[in-house]
């Protein structure tokens, strides 16, 4: 789960880190109240879900309250990467000196958290480190010792020679690495960390995501979820357990786990259709899944044709057959359907499809097949 | 012959009285498993289907059964203790199929399992099987069949489509290895590898990856610096966009690296096998064989 800026900012500043002070507000006359408040050039930026906020309009530097109005009413309800923004952070200008990059990740090689810091900050780190590498210091961290002072202390020397900056910025790395830890994060990072010219380190701007793992055991992380930032029917479909992306081809397909998911969309694009969803319905064969997946499936216009894949091992392919007579029942299909099913239960299931007027096939190339050929108008 | 698991594996089940635990018991115990002990805190002193001591702890079930092998079905939030209570245990090999685990928990549970020269598989698995002998996890028993082809994958029900046409063509299996679609995980790729290169009976290998993490490329340079037994590959994710989570937690393409193109790439470099669809591992293998 991603966090926005403004959220980010809040956990790292409860954590003792020095941000601007800021607030978000969701009208241009709010801004404009904010920025009157702080009495000083405040910065305007939109809090979406997406990076290179600032190349598409979405960050203004403004010098007068009357100026946050303006540059707000512009940013709010513009469309950064496809989201809509629905509120903009009105934070204090901080004047920059130089800015540098401070970031942890769960690296998946050390199977450790690894922070990675360098002077060139601002800018894109994935791009510093396909250029420029050497630039970039990464130090893992055995997560039963935390952090320890020595390594912060290195970073901090690596980012600046001088030893109060240093000092200064290994402190934010403790801080950095408590939040992380006590957010549950697999992402944190302030980009830019700035040195302003009075000589403080100033956080600019943070970024956090959470492991969806973590969720369950974090209620107050969990909380601050925006689901007005997220495609509607992704929210309806985690709200039925259900895990589901949305692409923008026309078949849609329900799968039982994640692998074979994949594998049905690589399939249908190998067979020269296009996806119209990832969704995997999960271990467990429960018939409401497969109404619920069979309901946010056929709310996209785009899909139009559907395609099952199940491969019954824990799931039984009879509740599955059960879940499509029961959903198409209740609200018949506009579009055509395609069915493959093989494993446990596979007799008992094509008999309930049989008599409920349904074809199925136990094969998944010759499904995937028809299923393109019926979304592209085919017989 | 066979990896990890053959018909001496004496299993402990962590979580037997549980929904899914008890579920999988009676498959693996209908299979030919040797289920020596389960572990449920409180039920100590029961018997699981009136035959499988249940204990307290592991540490107790190790001592008064021998069990050498920890299969754990507990809820993701203790999931993780149970892993190190295994270890501490002294088993030699814990399989985690518990789905849901917090990545930052692994962190401290990969150390702690490795510094005991324990064996993990998983977390977010199906478990592994040797065809005819022991199966521990949750592939179904019957798309399996003794013979020559090691399976190993990130995916559960990917990896049972792909076995059941090998079966279905008459190619058997030695084992088969689920490591789990997790961003952590105890066994990668190249453990597995390496063991199926040792086992004798072993002759050729199917791998199946998805996309993230860069897993999939370093099995590929180990495959061109240490096998000499053919390796077949496919991954899956090819049409995934970037930056989304595909179900499993590992499954995502971080920026522009853990791409599908990047693996496949890797692979080819490597003189390996590719499978673009799953049936195509049939006539790869066979070939190789």
């Amino acid at each position: 789960m991603n966090l926005h800026e403004y959220q980010a900012k809040e956990i790292l500043r409860a954590h003792g880190v020095h941000i601007p002070p800021g607030r978000v507000a969701t009208t241009p006359d709010e801004a404009e109240a904010i920025a009157r408040e702080y009495g000083t050039a405040v910065m305007v930026k939109a809090q979406v879900h997406a990076g290179g906020r600032g190349k598409a309009g979405g960050v203004k530097f403004c010098k007068t309250p009357a100026d946050a109005k303006e540059k707000a009413s512009a940013i709010l309800g513009m469309s950064i990467k496809g989201l809509t923004v629905e509120q903009v952070l009105v934070t204090v200008a901080a004047d920059i000196g130089t800015e540098a990059y401070v970031g942890i990740i769960v690296d998946r090689a050390t199977k450790k958290p690894v922070f990675m810091v360098s002077a060139a900050g601002g800018i894109d780190i994935e791009e510093v480190a396909a250029t420029t590498p050497e630039k970039i210091l990464y130090v893992p961290v055995d997560v039963r010792y935390g952090l320890p002072t020595y390594d912060a202390m290195r970073m901090g020397f690596f980012l600046y020679p001088d030893v109060k900056l240093a000092r200064g910025a290994a402190k934010i790395m403790q801080q950095l690495y408590a939040a992380f830890m006590a957010s549950g994060c697999s992402l944190a990072e302030i980009n830019p960390l700035v040195v302003t010219p009075q000589g403080e380190l100033v956080a600019v701007d943070g970024k956090m995501v959470i492991d969806d793992n973590e969720l369950d055991r974090r209620p107050e992380i969990a909380a601050l979820r925006d689901e007005r930032s997220e495609e509607p029917s992704e929210v309806d479909a985690r709200n039925a357990n259900l895990t589901f992306i949305k692409l923008d081809g026309n078949v849609g397909c329900v799968v039982n786990g994640a692998g074979l998911a994949m594998a049905t969309m690589d399939l249908v694009k190998y067979y020269g259709g296009e996806p119209a969803n990832f969704l995997d319905i999960g271990g467990s064969s429960n018939p409401e899944k497969v109404v619920n997946a069979l309901r946010i499936i056929t709310a996209d216009p785009n899909v139009k044709a559907i395609l099952f894949n199940i491969f019954g091992g824990i799931t039984r392919t009879d509740d599955v057959a059960n879940g499509i007579v029961t959903a198409t029942k209740a609200n018949p299909l506009k579009v055509p359907i395609v069915i493959r099913l093989t494993g446990t239960n596979e007799e008992i299931a094509m008999k309930i499809l049989q008599e409920n007027g349904f074809t199925a096939s136990s094969d998944m190339d010759t499904a995937v097949q028809q299923a393109v050929a019926l979304a592209q108008g085919g017989k | 012959m066979s990896v990890f698991i053959d018909k001496h594996t004496k299993l402990v089940i962590q979580g037997i009285t549980g929904r899914d635990g008890s579920f999988h018991a009676k498959q693996m115990m209908e299979y030919g498993t040797q289920v020596v002990a389960g572990v449920t805190p409180g039920k100590g002193g029961q018997r699981f289907e009136g035959t499988v001591p249940i204990f307290n702890t592991v540490m107790d079930a190790v001592q008064a059964t021998g069990a050498n092998t920890s299969v754990i079905y507990v809820p993701p939030p203790f999931a993780a203790d149970a892993i190190m209570e295994a270890a501490a245990a002294g088993v030699s090999l814990v399989v985690c199929i518990t789905e849901g685990v917090p990545v930052l928990d692994m962190t401290k549970v990969y150390p702690f399992v490795k510094e005991r020269g324990v064996r993990l598989i998983g977390p977010n698995c199906p478990g592994l099987i040797t065809p005819g002998e022991s199966k521990v996890g949750i592939i179904p028993g019957r798309i399996c069949t003794p013979g020559p082809v090691g399976v190993v994958s990130r995916s559960g029900t990917l990896t049972y489509e792909v076995v059941y046409q090998l079966t279905r063509a008459g190619i058997g299996q030695t084992t088969c290895v689920g490591i789990g679609g997790d961003p952590i995980n105890g066994t990668n790729f190249i453990d597995c590898l390496a063991a199926f290169e040792k086992d004798p009976q072993t002759k050729a290998i199917a791998m199946m990856g998805e996309i993230g993490g860069t897993d999939e490329q370093e099995a590929a340079e180990y495959v061109k610096q240490h096998m000499t037994k053919p390796v077949v590959g496919f991954i899956a994710g090819q049409t995934a966009p970037p930056g989304r989570r595909m179900g499993h937690a590992g499954a995502i393409i971080s920026g522009s690296s853990g791409t599908a193109a990047e693996k496949l790439e890797a692979f080819a470099a490597a003189g390996m096998g590719i499978a673009k669809r799953p049936i195509d591992f049939v006539e790869l293998i066979k070939a190789r064989l």
